[in-house]
Formats: C-alpha cells, sequence, structure tokens
C-alpha cells in the first residue's frame, strides 16, 4: 500500500510537472498538431482511469494482505459467490469501457479522415534511408543519417563519446539528424503518401503524431497540419533489417515565406543536376563525389575501404575491374540479393559512385559517365 | 525428479539410466522432461536478454554489431515463447493434469513421449542457425515478410522447419491434454468440479489446436515464397506483404491467450490456498477464461492499426480489444475478492501469486492503453509495448510457472525447498523486475523505438537503470536452480498435503506422487471435498 503510494505520488508530480516532462522524457509528446494534442489528451484520460482502477483494486488487495492475514489473528470468512457484486464489476468497467470509446472514435476519425489537402509529399522507405518527393513542386532527395552521426557509433574507435556530446552541444541530436531534412510550410495541411522500395519501414515523427508503415507495393496515406515553427525528429519504427536503428526523420517545419525560398533553391539544384547528368565529367571531379557517395551509402555494409563485410569486398572485385561496367551497373541500379536497389539517385550520382567504386581500392575498372547509367536504366 | 515408489506400484516401473527418460512414456517423467527443457531454454533465451541489455547499457555500439543485434532480439523472443513459456505449461499440464482429474496417466502415453521429444530437436535446429553462413534470422520474432522472405539470411529455412516441428509438439500435447480431461476424468467429476487449471489448460488446448496450423501455413506460404517462385507476401507478383501480418496475428494473438490462461489457473489454485477460503467466483472464473479465449480470435488486427487499414477495421479491432479487459478484470475482481476476509499467509508460493496479480494487472492497464487506436499511433513498436509485453508475460506468464514450481515442489519431489531462502530470491526478483521494466514505460513514451542497438542521448538515463535491472535479474536465476537442486538433494520429508488448506485430488496422493497417479478413480465424495467451489 505504502508503495503503491509513493509510486503513484512520484508519478503524479512527475507527470503533472511539465518541466520535468521536457528534461527526462517520461511522458509522451503532446506535439504541434491539433491531432497530436488530442491523442496526448487521450493517453491522459485513459492512463488516470487505469491509475484510480489500479488504486481501488490494489488498495482492496493491500488492505486485504494488512488486515486479513493470519498472524493478525484473522479467521477466513467462507463465502465464494455473490450474484450482485460480479454483476457490479462485470457492468461499471462496460460503462467505463463505452466512455473511454466515444473520445478515442472520434479522435480515430479526424485522424483517417482528410477532406482536402493543401500539399503533398511521397515518402518513400529504402534500406536504410527516406526518399523524399514533392510531386507538385518537382522536388525530390534522399535522407540519410549524417556523417557526424555515423562518426560517432561505434565506441571502439577512440573518441566516440566525446563526439556523440559535441553533436548534441551544436544543437543537432546524436543519431536523430541527417544530411538533408524534410521541409514543410506551418499552418498547412500536408498529404503524405508513404511507401517503400524493399522491406516494411515505418514514417513516425512523434511530434506530428504520424506513424504509418511503408509497405512495398502499396501506398498508404497520412496527413499534418503543424501549427509550430521548429524542427522535429523521428525515427523508422518497423525492424527493417541490419541499419533499422539508423535510419532517422528530421522535419523543418518554417514560415510559408521560408518555404517559398527554400523551394525555389531546390528547384533551381534539380535543374544543375539535370544539367550535371547530361555532361561528360572528368574522371576527378567523379572520384571526389563518388567518395563522398561511397562513405553515405556504400560504406555501411562493404566497409570505408572496400573491403567488405556484411556485402561483398570490391577491392579486387571481378566486377568492379575491367572494361565491361554492365553488371557493375545493373546491380548498383536494380539490387541483388541483400543489396538494395540505389535506382533513385541521379544519373551524375550513380557515375559517381560507380566510378569510384571502379577505381578506388587499387580496382583498375573503367570510368562510367552520366551517359552509360541513363541508357542502363 | 520423480522417484519411483515401491510401495505404491508393482507391476511396471521405470527403466533404469538414461533410457529412462528416452521411452519413457509416464505423465511424470514426461513432465518433468518439460520442465527442465523449459528452464534451460529460459536460461539460453535469458543469456541473448543479457547480450541486448548490455549493448544497450550506454549509448553507441560497444559489443556487437547492429545484425547480430537483430539475431539476439529476434532469437530471444522466438526462444522464449515457444521454448521456455509453452513447454513449461506442457510440462505442468503433464504433471498436474491426470492428477487432478484423478487418472492413472495421460491418455496418449506414446504421442506424448514425441510430443516431448521433437522438442530438443526443434530448439537445437533453431540455435544452430547462429553458426551458419549470413548467420541466425534477424527479423525479429514475429518475421514480417518480405524481410523475412526475399531479404533474409539463408538460415530461415531452417528456422522454418524448427517452427514446424515447434507447432507438431504442441498440437499434439494439446491433443493428449483434450483427450484425457474428456476421456480419463474420474468418472464421477462433472466439468464443472474440475479445478480450474485442469479449465483453464482444456480451453488453451482449443486455442492452440486452432492457432499453430495457422502458423504452420504462414511459414509455408514463406518456405514456397523463398524457394519455389511463390508471391504470397511479394507485391511485385501481386501478392501482399500486409497479409501475412493478418495471418501470423490470427496465430499470435491466441498465442498470447495460450501462454497466459494456464497462468490464470495456476493462481486460482494458489490465492485460495493461502488465503484459506474458497475461489471467490468459480463458475466466472470458467466463463471469463471461455469469454477471453473467444475474443482472442477476433482481435488480432490491433497489432496492425498503423498497416493502413480501413478506419471501420480500426473501430471494430479496437473495440473488440477493449471488450477483452471485462472478462480479465473479472478475473483480477475475483482473485482481490478471494484474498478479502481470508486468513492470509504468504509462503513463497503466495508471493509469487501476489506478486502476479500486481504486476500482471499493470501489463493489463497498458495493454488497456495500447488498445487505443489513435494512442496507439504514439505507442506502437516503441518500449512502451516492450514493456507491457514484458510485464504480461514476464510477471504475469513465467511469474506463474515459477509460483507453480514452488507450489507442487513438495508434491513432485517428496521433499521441502528452502523457505527463507526462497522468499529471498523472490523479493530479489520482484525488485530487480521492476527496475528492469519499469522504466522502459518511460523510454516509449518518450519515444524510443523497440528493436534498436543504439539510441539518442536522450534516452540514456532510464536504459542505464533497465540494463542494471536486467543483469539483477538474470543473476537471480543462479539462484533459483540452486534452491530447486537443493531441494530435490537436501530438502527434508514432505507431507502429502503440505499446505494446510489446500484443496484438490492431487493432494490425496503421497508426496512424491506415485509413478501412475490413480489406480482406482476417487469417489465422488472426495472429489467434492477437494473441488473449488466446496
Amino acid at each position: 500500500m505504502k508503495r503503491l503510494l509513493t509510486l503513484t505520488s512520484v508519478l503524479g508530480a512527475l507527470l503533472g510537472s511539465k518541466a520535468a516532462m521536457a528534461e527526462y522524457g517520461l511522458n509522451m509528446t503532446q506535439g504541434v498538431t491539433e491531432v497530436s494534442k488530442d491523442i496526448y489528451d487521450l493517453h491522459m484520460m485513459v492512463f488516470w482511469v487505469c491509475v484510480v482502477i489500479g488504486v481501488v483494486v490494489f488498495g482492496a488487495m493491500f488492505y486485504a494482505i494488512f488486515a486479513h492475514r493470519k498472524s493478525a489473528g484473522h479467521k477466513a470468512a467462507h463465502f465464494h459467490e455473490s450474484t450482485l457484486v460480479e454483476f457490479i464489476w462485470t457492468g461499471v468497467p462496460i460503462i467505463i469501457l463505452v466512455a473511454m470509446a466515444i473520445p478515442a472514435s472520434k479522435t480515430l476519425i479526424d485522424i483517417e479522415v482528410l477532406e482536402k489537402a493543401d500539399m503533398t509529399v511521397k515518402i518513400t522507405g529504402h534500406q536504410w534511408k527516406w526518399q523524399y518527393d514533392y510531386p507538385e513542386e518537382g522536388i525530390g532527395f534522399i535522407s540519410n543519417l549524417s556523417q557526424a552521426s555515423k562518426d560517432a557509433i561505434d565506441d571502439r574507435e577512440k573518441g566516440s563519446v566525446a563526439k556523440r556530446e559535441a553533436l548534441d552541444e551544436s544543437g543537432d541530436t546524436y543519431l536523430l539528424s541527417v544530411d538533408n531534412h524534410l521541409v514543410l510550410p506551418v499552418d498547412t495541411t500536408v498529404r503524405f503518401l508513404i511507401t517503400s522500395n524493399d522491406v516494411i519501414h515505418n514514417w513516425w515523427v512523434p511530434a506530428l503524431a504520424v506513424k504509418q508503415d511503408a509497405n512495398p507495393g502499396f501506398i498508404n496515406d497520412a496527413w499534418a497540419r503543424a501549427t509550430e515553427i521548429g524542427t522535429y525528429r523521428g525515427q523508422c519504427a518497423e525492424l527493417c533489417g541490419k541499419e533499422h536503428g539508423f535510419m532517422p526523420i528530421v522535419v523543418d517545419i518554417v514560415s510559408q515565406a521560408d518555404y517559398a525560398t527554400w523551394v525555389a533553391e531546390q528547384q533551381g539544384a534539380a535543374a544543375a543536376a539535370a544539367e550535371a547528368a547530361s555532361q561528360t565529367w572528368s574522371e576527378d571531379d567523379l572520384m571526389a563525389q563518388g567518395e563522398v557517395l561511397y562513405n553515405t551509402n556504400c560504406s555501411g555494409c562493404h566497409m570505408k575501404d572496400g573491403s567488405g563485410g556484411y556485402g561483398p569486398a570490391i577491392k579486387g572485385s571481378s566486377i568492379a575491374n575491367g572494361d565491361a561496367a554492365g553488371e557493375h551497373l545493373n546491380i548498383v541500379i536494380n539490387g541483388k540479393n541483400g543489396m538494395p536497389s540505389f535506382k533513385m539517385l541521379g544519373d551524375a550520382d550513380l557515375a559517381a559512385v560507380i566510378t569510384y567504386e571502379r577505381r578506388a581500392f587499387a580496382n583498375t575498372g573503367s570510368v562510367v559517365q552520366p551517359s552509360d547509367v541513363t541508357s542502363a536504366r | 525428479m520423480s522417484t519411483y515408489t515401491a510401495a505404491h506400484d508393482d507391476h511396471h516401473g521405470p527403466e533404469k539410466g538414461l533410457l529412462r527418460w528416452v521411452k519413457t512414456t509416464n505423465h511424470k517423467d514426461i513432465g518433468s522432461l518439460y520442465m527442465w527443457f523449459a528452464f534451460t531454454m529460459l536460461l539460453v533465451g535469458g543469456a541473448f536478454a543479457m547480450g541486448i541489455r548490455a549493448e544497450l547499457l550506454q549509448p553507441g555500439l560497444q559489443l556487437m554489431d547492429p545484425q547480430f543485434f537483430n539475431q539476439l532480439t529476434t532469437m530471444h523472443g522466438l526462444i522464449m515463447v515457444f521454448g521456455a513459456i509453452m513447454p513449461a505449461f506442457v510440462g505442468l499440464g503433464n504433471w498436474l493434469i491426470p492428477m487432478m482429474v484423478g487418472a492413472p496417466d495421460m491418455a496418449l502415453p506414446r504421442m506424448n513421449n514425441w510430443s516431448f521429444w521433437i522438442l530438443p530437436f526443434a530448439g537445437g535446429i533453431l540455435l544452430s542457425t547462429f553458426f551458419m553462413d549470413g548467420g541466425a534470422p534477424a527479423f525479429g520474432w514475429t518475421f514480417y515478410a518480405p524481410l523475412s522472405t526475399t531479404f533474409a539470411p539463408d538460415s530461415t529455412d531452417f528456422f522454418i522447419f524448427a517452427v514446424h516441428l515447434l507447432g507438431f509438439s504442441s498440437i499434439m500435447g494439446a491433443i493428449n491434454i483434450i483427450a484425457t480431461v474428456l476421456n480419463m476424468r474420474a468418472p464421477e467429476m462433472k466439468l464443472m468440479d474440475m479445478p480450474l487449471f485442469v479449465w483453464t489448460w482444456l480451453i488453451t488446448s482449443f486455442l492452440l489446436i486452432g492457432a499453430m496450423p495457422v502458423l504452420a501455413g504462414a511459414v509455408t506460404m514463406m518456405l514456397t515464397d523463398r524457394n519455389f517462385g511463390t508471391a504470397f507476401f511479394d507485391a511485385t507478383g501481386g501478392g501482399d506483404p500486409v497479409m501475412f501480418q493478418h495471418i501470423f496475428w490470427f496465430f499470435g494473438h491466441p498465442e498470447v491467450y495460450i501462454m497466459i490462461l494456464p497462468a490464470f489457473g495456476v493462481v486460482s489454485h494458489i490465492i485460495p490456498t493461502f488465503a484459506r477460503k474458497p475461489l471467490f467466483g468459480y463458475s466466472s472464473m470458467v466463463y471469463a477464461t471461455a469469454s477471453i479465449a473467444f475474443l482472442s480470435y477476433i482481435v488480432w488486427a490491433h497489432h496492425m492499426f498503423l498497416t493502413g487499414m480501413p478506419v471501420a477495421g480500426e473501430l471494430y479491432f479496437m473495440y473488440a480489444t477493449m471488450l477483452i479487459a471485462v472478462p480479465t478484470g473479472v478475473k483480477v475482481f475475483n482473485w482481490v475478492a478471494t484474498m478479502w476476509k481470508g486468513s492470509m499467509t504468504f509462503e513463497t508460493p503466495m508471493l509469487w501469486a501476489l506478486s502476479f496479480v500486481f504486476l500482471f494487472t499493470i501489463g493489463g492497464f497498458s495493454g488497456l492503453m495500447l488498445g487505443i487506436a489513435p494512442a496507439d499511433i504514439q505507442y506502437h513498436d516503441t518500449y512502451f509495448v516492450v514493456a507491457h509485453f514484458h510485464y504480461v508475460l514476464v510477471t504475469g506468464a513465467l511469474w506463474s510457472i515459477i509460483a507453480a514450481t514452488f507450489y507442487w515442489l513438495p508434491k513432485w519431489t517428496g521433499k521441502m525447498y528452502n523457505e527463507k531462502l526462497a522468499k529471498f530470491h523472490f523479493w530479489w526478483a520482484m525488485v530487480s523486475v521492476n527496475v528492469l521494466f519499469f522504466p522502459q514505460h518511460f523510454l516509449g513514451l518518450a519515444g524510443m523505438p523497440r528493436r534498436i542497438p543504439d539510441y539518442s542521448l536522450q534516452f540514456a538515463d532510464f536504459n542505464f537503470i533497465s540494463s542494471i535491472g536486467a543483469f539483477s535479474f538474470g543473476l537471480s536465476f543462479i539462484l533459483l536452480t540452486y534452491i530447486v537442486i537443493d531441494c530435490i538433494r537436501n530438502g527434508k520429508q514432505a507431507e502429502a498435503r503440505p499446505w494446510d488448506s489446500a484443496k484438490g485430488l492431487e493432494w490425496t496422493l503421497p508426496s512424491p506422487a506415485p509413478y501412475h497417479s490413480f489406480n482406482t478413480p476417487p469417489s465422488r465424495a472426495v472429489i467434492l471435498e477437494e473441488s473449488q467451489h466446496s
């Protein structure tokens, strides 16, 4: 009884103070959308109903343990049924459940039924990164775990602890930081179309109260209307293989004006990339860009030095050497066995990374140009 | 564990030596085999959990690469569910059901032998995958396609074979229990005279027969998808990965109750004994068990609220799920009413049973919260879920198995265990299991997904606490092993009825129980005297 009381009072105090919540991360976030606040309210309502039922049931139990014990000289009664009592404790829970089901149904219908969206973002899960496409704006990009986070993961390398702390002090978050943020305008209803390119992923941003499975071959939808400007972080929430813990999500909710600027920038960059893909690159340029892309996309399985690990070695591989790049292109573009497809990368990027694989690590394969990728697709 | 008593039985005793255990058709021998196998698997699955918690002790990767971490979480779940909890309950059923229904043995003794001896081979195949090229299965114990089909290691085919074998074993065990309860019951014992452990196991057997073939179907479809060019779960061939989840959870949700209904039975024996008062609401306990079993078949998709179900489906599965709280509540209320105005003492089995009621109910509360579909958006696949199912499976199912072991150990071995040491062990386990699992509620609510080998720094404190609790909880099983072995070797002689107000036909037999339980069925008078509703 005493322990229970202490527990409840500690819990109550902690949940009651918003500051404590933020600091210790004890409770669900209230989020920045109307839906996320509704969900938080539902969560707290059911929580308190459980606390009250718990106090009554455990109260009776611990009172009996204390008062009706043999060592206190208590003699056992012999009753063993009571239709009335049993009727009450079957009926009362039903009433409580109905009372909880009504607001829960309302919120659920709000979440699932969307009349009209202001804009659409298509989200595609890949092992192990997210791809974002804005079909109406003609923008698309890949979002990977940031290099700073990757460098701080392995404690078998020296200085990782310090790197993690430095990352958090810099205002970014260890393991919850990415190279390209998803940028969305505030006070705008955004429809998310969510799918996957390989296994099932789940796109989850707690502050937006969006968590939806990304199923290969099917498109799910979800929506959010954020009311506060800020940066919100989330993670993949469905086991999707080796790097499941390392494909975070970062969403920047920005003002309408900032969003318009960002869209213009992205469209400019997309035009430049298309231009680059139509040109012939020098080997040095391909190698320079290829190294960056290799370390982001490939080194997790094939290792930084190409020696192989979870994936086969690239150093000295017959596919990466020699003049015929056909099979190499095919594997990187379409995937093979455990190797995911990388067809979402642009032609210039694919040419760069494949050239890097063929020329680095003392390999002597041929250089691949963006035009080779275009014809290999 | 069971020693042959020549005084009682004289025409055919057990063989000598190792062959006794290989060839035995005796329900007590087979019950002991099941229990020791389950305990071994508990230690193996527990060792995997120690590995998981050691990696999660602090942020960053220290001990293993993420793929091996995934192998550990997968194998931990599979070994604990199919290797530890389920066999332990079959072991309890084997040992206790013939004694409780006044029968000499199980109805199908040779099949009984087979259903046990499949297990070590299935377990061995499952564990051998660690040493195969590409490693053990790493797709979680729920093995969602296509991660478990197109993207899985080669060892997955061995996993499929092992699951088939485990399914055979479970189905045979269930058939045997049904046949024993319905055919071997003392002629004078009516169904509503049966003790609750027998009732809960009878109902569980029907769940097993209904659910395990569905699991077999799921893994067979995986097998053909992987090897024979079918596309049940592959959208590129017209299949549907979400269909895998429907099939899996159509097995998986009854499976959850397969692991908890016999626990309800155990606790319904222990609480009346130590409260010295008949079980409150015997018949409502039976009806509540049957209702939970029925509901377990129609709520499966509450595991799938985020797969893209239509809103009408979500509403239905939310309502059906919430309904389970009613019969489950009835059970908890009945246990508390049994304690009410009793004359309670707190021997070790009672401590475990009371702790079960307290902690299982906490798991029930988080279950109710998870059933609220909109809130599940934030809970789903986080540590909140991990905390929830460990409260119902560790401090629920496992707790009841430990409670049952202490309660019936005198009957099985004819010896008393060391009460002082056993109580100390209880408090050790009780404190550490809460240090282990309670903070995981906070981690989940704060946004930590499950099945990740590394986490951001905000989750560091609670993970550290949880891991410390885990190491302490793990160590406590060394003491449990010692207590049980010490009881078998050095325990004081136990009386036929070591607990003064225990009811049940098993207590009318001497301790240790004779090799063949009842050679002549007990009379109506004895059955009524020993029934739970007298």
